[in-house]
């Protein structure tokens, strides 16, 4: 190298920007009186079949919206669309997880004036969705039994973001089907997260569903005063 | 798992400043990447070479340097700097709190620096 080599400060944080506009969407929307949830998971952990459980028992109170982003695909946004509630397929180009700027996609395609709560549907991992703001009120995660209860260990970025934790398929426990510790779960989680909101629910039975929901529904009545 | 997404941002943000102050070529981009990321260096540098084959940044070298994993007592603010693979067993060595810990350092990705001319 030469003398003409010049080192420059950059002092850029890569999420800055993200950052930013995440901060703007959510004021913008708080004014508008729109609730964004961000939901997140694995693939399989049930994301879509929760939305379908939720949007179903609150649909006569709240209008809502999805925008769905799972890679490649529009199978969920077709499910979601055939129960009546309107969802938007994100192009996600395979991506592993949402920015703002895609967000922002999803919610132009929508009325968000008239619509009380909308839900990202974020893609399927428990790495990337974690480490990108995305503008939403709140985030919630599923985690299923059959996952395990070790997963905090694992991904302990993603659960310690979240505002609630969301336990489905719990007909499993209590089956020779699963040592799954809903305890030990609860003790791993609250090591970086103590204010984490956890509701244990079965998407499929119906049970524990309603905790869930009576939760959201306070959610909503405080943020879209 | 995402280092094509983080990659582009960092060229972007390079090539900018590199604008900025009239470079014409880019030798190094000093990093700092959070131990809590589940970034591989080896497939960061992978894509950088791929995606800045036409840019000013094309012979950069990526030196990452990582940052620790600091986390808040939620009881008594005491700050403790760990491993991921500890943060399960983490008991606050001030006050005896094991859980409710906040993490303060260890998630971000920061460009520390770069050389160029």
């Amino acid at each position: 190298m030469t003398d003409s080599v010049k080192l420059i400060k950059v002092r850029e944080s890569i999420q800055a920007d993200n950052d930013q506009q995440a901060q703007d969407l959510r004021k913008e929307l708080k004014a508008r009186k729109t609730l964004l949830i961000n939901l997140m998971s694995s693939p399989g952990a049930g994301k879509t079949s929760l939305l379908l459980q939720t949007t179903g028992r609150l649909k006569d109170e709240y209008r809502m919206a999805v925008i769905e982003a799972d890679i490649d695909s529009t199978v969920d946004a077709e499910r979601l669309a055939d129960s009546g509630v309107e969802a938007i397929q994100l192009q996600t180009d395979g991506f592993c997880h949402l920015d703002v700027p895609m967000v922002q996609q999803g919610l132009d395609s929508l009325d968000t004036h008239v619509l009380d709560i909308i839900f990202i549907e974020n893609v399927g991992n428990l790495v990337c969705p974690a480490e990108f703001d995305t503008g939403a009120a709140l985030d919630v995660m599923i985690l299923s039994v059959p996952e395990g209860d070790d997963k905090p260990l694992k991904y302990p970025l993603m659960f310690s973001k979240c505002d609630a934790l969301i336990v489905n398929k719990t007909d499993f426990l209590g089956t020779p089907l699963t040592d799954f510790d809903l305890e030990l779960l609860e003790k791993r989680v609250r090591k970086l997260n103590r204010e984490i909101r956890i509701f244990p629910l079965s998407s499929r039975t119906g049970e524990g569903i309603k905790a869930w929901t009576d939760w959201l529904a306070t959610m909503a009545a405080e943020h879209n005063t | 798992m995402h280092e094509l997404p983080v990659t582009e941002k960092i060229l972007t943000i390079v090539l900018k400043h590199a604008e900025r102050n009239g470079l014409k070529t880019i030798h190094s981009i000093t990093l700092q990447v959070g131990r809590l990321t589940d970034l591989q260096d080896k497939w960061l540098q992978h894509y950088f070479n791929y995606l800045s084959r036409d840019t000013i940044a094309r012979d950069a070298r990526l030196i990452i340097r990582p940052e620790p994993i600091k986390l808040q007592c939620g009881e008594c603010r005491t700050i403790i700097e760990t491993e991921k693979r500890d943060l399960q067993d983490i008991v606050c060595p001030h006050c005896g709190a094991d859980e409710g810990f906040s993490i303060i350092s260890g998630r971000g990705y920061y460009i520390e620096e770069m050389e160029a001319e």
